[in-house]
C-alpha cells in the first residue's frame, strides 16, 4: 500500500545542511572573507547593491558570499532585507556635477575641459587570459595622477548653453518622484518612476533591450555624451535642524546619451537625451539604461512609436525586475500535481470524445 | 506585543505595512472580484511562491490565531511546511493541520473539502490574478475591460473552446463571476473547487505579491463560474475512490506506484482523508 510522502520538513532540513556545507567548499581551502569579496569583487558589488537597490558594499559583500556567487541570489537577500529597513524621507537631489570622478569619457568631443579620463577600464585590455594570476596575485599600487580629483562640467552642459539640446527637468518632490518600493507601479508611469524601475532592472535584460533599438526595433541614433564614474555625496535635510547634512558617499556611474533631433521648418530641432545612472561601477548598464529611457520616451517627445519592445513602457517596466522575474520563473519547479490532474482528466475526456465520434 | 524572535515584528511585516495591506483588504471586501492594487513587498521567499499570500495572512493573523498552511490539498507539501514554519518562526502563532480548528488558512491551488465556518478566513495565494490576462497581455487594457464591464473577449473564448474541442477547456483557474459583477481568477484551484467558492460561509482573501494585487469575496456572496446554459459548468474530478479513506466525493491526486505506470487514487486534501479513516 502506498503512502503519501511525509517528512518534507526533514527534507528541507537536510536540503539547507547540503547547501551550506556545499557553499563552504572543501574545507583545505581557506574560507572566503567578507572583506575578500569587497575589496577584490567590487563589479559583483555594484551589481548586488544596483539590483538590490540598497547602497551597503558590506552587505552585499556578506549577501554574495552567502548565495555562494549567485549574484541573483545575492540580490534577493539584500532587497529582502531592505524591505524591512525604515524610509526617513525625501534625500536632496544629487548633482553629479559634484562627482570625484575617476572616469570620465564623451564620445562625441575629441576633447573637451578636462579632459578625457579612462580611469581603470578594462576596455583597451587584450582579452588574454593572464596566467601569472594563477600562481602569484602581486601587483604593484597604482597612484591616480591629480586629473582625478577634480569636479567636472557635464559634456551635455555646453551643448544646453547654445540651446541645441533639450533642457533636463528636475524633480525635487516626492510627488513628482513616487517611491516605486512603496507603491505599486501603475502604468503610465512618469519618467521619474521609469528611471527608478530601470536602475534596479536586471543589467542582462536592459543590455538586451538597448542592443535591440541599437539593431533597429525602435532605433534612436545614441551618441554617448559623456560616461562619468566616481563618487558623490548624498544629502539629507533634517527637519529639526533644518539644514542639509551629509549621510553618504557613493560611488555611481552615470550615462548621457545625445540622441536624433526633433523638428520642423517652424520649430528648430533640437538633441533629446537618454539618461543611466546606476549604483556603483556599471558602465554597461548605465549605457543600457540611457538607451532604453530614451526609447521608451517616444511619447512625451512627440515622435511615433514603432511599436519595438524597448518603447513599450509596460513590457520593459513589468518584466526588466530580476527578482521577480526569477521567482515566478523558478516556481513552476513547485508542485503543481492538483492543476496537472485537472488537465488530465479533461484531456482524457476531450480525447474519449474524439475516438467515439471517429469510430460513430 | 511579544515576538518568538526579537529581530521581527509579530508577523514580520512591519506595522505600517500591515496597516497599508489592511486598506487594500477592506477595499476588496468592499468591491467583491475587484482587484486593489497595493504596494507589495519583497519578502524572505521568491515572488511566485506565496509572497502574496503570506502578505495578506501577516496582516490578518493576531496572536490568537491557529493557522493551517495547505499546498496542493496538503499540509505536508515542501512549500506549505516552509511558509508554516516562516509563520511560527515570526510569529509564534499556534498552527493546526485540522481544517476545523484553524482560524486562517493559507492555500495554493486547492479548498478545503470540508465546509469552512464563518469564523475562518481562507487566503489564497495566487500567481496571476488577472482572469483576461490570457486573452489581453496589457494590464492597461484589462483594468479598462473590467471597469466597462467588457467580458465579450472572455465569453469568445470559452465559445471557441467549445466548438474546437467540445467543451470548454479550462481545467483549473476556472473563471468565476463574483456578485454578478466582476470575473475574478479563482487562483489555480482545478474548478472541482469552484462551487466552493458560492455563498461560503469564511471570508476569502487572494493576495498576488509579485504582481501587486490583492481581491476578496465576503462571506455570503454569490460566485458563478462562467458557462453556458446548453453547456452547463460541470466540476469534475478522476471518477475513482480514494483508495486510503474509501470517499468518492473528494478531489483525487493520481499517484504513479510503479515502474509499469500502476495508478492509484487519493484524496488532495490530506487532513480530510485522515478525518475519514478513523
Amino acid at each position: 500500500m502506498y503512502v503519501a510522502v511525509k517528512g518534507g520538513e526533514r527534507a528541507i532540513d537536510n536540503a539547507h545542511r547540503w547547501l551550506e556545507d556545499e557553499r563552504r567548499g572543501d574545507r583545505k581551502v581557506t574560507d572566503l572573507s567578507v572583506d575578500q569579496i569587497k575589496t577584490q569583487l567590487s563589479l559583483s558589488i555594484a551589481k548586488v547593491m544596483a539590483e538590490g537597490s540598497l547602497f551597503d558594499p558590506e552587505l552585499a559583500s556578506l549577501a554574495i558570499k552567502q548565495a555562494r556567487g549567485d549574484l541573483i541570489e545575492a540580490i534577493f537577500l539584500i532587497r529582502a532585507y531592505r524591505t524591512t529597513l525604515p524610509r526617513f524621507g525625501f534625500g536632496q537631489p544629487i548633482n553629479t556635477d559634484k562627482m570625484i570622478a575617476k572616469r570620465r569619457i564623451s564620445a562625441t568631443f575629441k576633447d573637451i575641459p578636462g579632459g578625457q579620463l579612462l580611469g581603470p577600464t578594462f576596455d583597451y585590455t587584450h582579452r588574454l587570459l593572464d596566467f601569472k594570476l594563477l600562481a602569484d596575485g602581486s601587483i604593484d599600487e597604482f597612484e591616480p595622477g591629480k586629473d582625478t580629483e577634480q569636479m567636472f562640467q557635464h559634456v551635455t552642459q555646453f551643448l544646453n548653453n547654445e540651446g541645441i539640446i533639450e533642457t533636463e527637468e528636475t524633480s525635487s518632490s516626492e510627488a513628482e518622484s513616487p517611491d516605486l518600493t512603496r507603491q505599486p507601479l501603475e502604468i503610465p508611469a512618469n519618467r521619474a518612476l521609469r528611471l527608478q524601475a530601470l536602475t534596479r532592472s536586471d543589467e542582462g535584460f536592459l543590455l538586451g533591450m538597448a542592443y535591440s533599438t541599437q539593431r533597429g526595433f525602435g532605433r534612436n541614433h545614441p551618441f554617448v555624451g559623456e560616461l562619468r564614474i566616481g563618487l558623490i555625496s548624498v544629502e539629507f535635510e533634517i527637519p529639526e535642524i533644518g539644514f542639509n547634512i551629509e549621510i553618504a558617499e557613493i560611488e555611481i556611474s552615470e550615462c548621457e546619451t545625445v540622441n536624433q533631433f526633433l523638428g520642423s521648418k517652424t520649430h528648430p530641432p533640437k538633441f533629446t537625451r537618454g539618461y543611466g545612472f546606476v549604483f556603483g561601477q556599471s558602465e554597461r548598464k548605465a549605457i543600457s539604461m540611457a538607451l532604453v529611457d530614451r526609447a521608451l520616451r517616444w511619447k512625451e517627445l512627440g515622435e511615433v512609436s514603432d511599436g519595438a519592445p524597448a518603447q513599450d513602457e509596460e513590457f520593459v517596466l513589468y518584466h526588466g525586475d530580476n527578482i521577480q522575474a526569477t521567482g515566478f520563473v523558478e516556481h513552476i519547479k513547485l508542485p503543481h500535481y492538483v492543476d496537472f490532474q485537472a488537465e488530465l482528466e479533461l484531456i482524457r475526456k476531450i480525447r474519449k470524445t474524439a475516438f467515439e465520434a471517429k469510430k460513430g | 506585543m511579544s515576538n518568538s524572535e526579537e529581530d521581527f515584528n509579530f508577523a514580520y511585516l512591519d506595522e505600517q505595512t500591515k496597516r497599508m495591506i489592511r486598506r487594500a483588504l477592506i477595499k476588496a471586501i468592499c468591491i467583491p472580484g475587484y482587484q486593489v492594487p497595493f504596494a507589495s513587498r519583497e519578502m524572505p521567499m521568491p515572488y511566485g511562491w506565496g509572497t502574496g499570500g503570506v502578505q495578506v495572512t501577516a496582516a490578518c493573523l493576531q496572536e490568537t490565531d491557529v493557522l493551517k498552511v495547505i499546498d496542493q490539498g496538503s499540509d505536508d507539501t515542501t512549500n506549505a511546511v516552509s511558509i508554516r514554519k516562516f509563520f511560527e518562526r515570526v510569529a509564534g502563532v499556534k498552527t493546526t493541520e485540522n481544517t476545523g480548528k484553524a482560524s486562517v488558512i493559507q492555500t495554493r491551488h486547492r479548498i478545503p473539502e470540508q465546509v469552512l465556518s464563518e469564523d475562518q478566513i481562507l487566503v489564497y495565494q495566487v500567481p496571476i490574478p488577472e482572469p483576461l490576462r490570457f486573452l489581453e497581455p496589457r494590464e492597461t487594457e484589462t483594468r479598462v475591460m473590467h471597469a466597462l464591464e467588457e467580458y465579450g473577449l472572455m465569453h469568445v473564448k470559452l465559445y471557441e473552446d467549445i466548438s474546437i474541442n467540445g467543451e470548454i477547456s479550462t481545467a483549473y483557474a476556472y473563471p468565476v463571476k463574483v456578485n454578478d459583477r466582476y470575473i475574478m481568477d479563482p487562483s489555480p484551484t482545478p474548478k472541482f473547487d469552484n462551487p466552493k467558492m458560492n455563498f461560503c460561509p469564511a471570508i476569502q482573501l487572494f493576495g498576488a505579491g509579485r504582481e501587486q494585487r490583492i481581491y476578496a469575496v465576503p462571506p455570503y456572496t454569490k460566485v458563478i463560474s462562467l458557462d453556458f446554459e446548453d453547456y452547463p459548468f460541470e466540476a469534475s474530478r478522476a471518477e475513482k475512490t480514494c483508495e486510503i479513506c474509501g470517499a468518492t466525493n473528494t478531489y483525487l491526486d493520481e499517484v504513479v506506484i510503479d515502474d509499469k505506470g500502476t495508478r492509484m487514487f487519493s484524496c488532495s486534501d490530506s487532513d480530510y482523508c485522515n478525518s475519514q479513516k478513523s
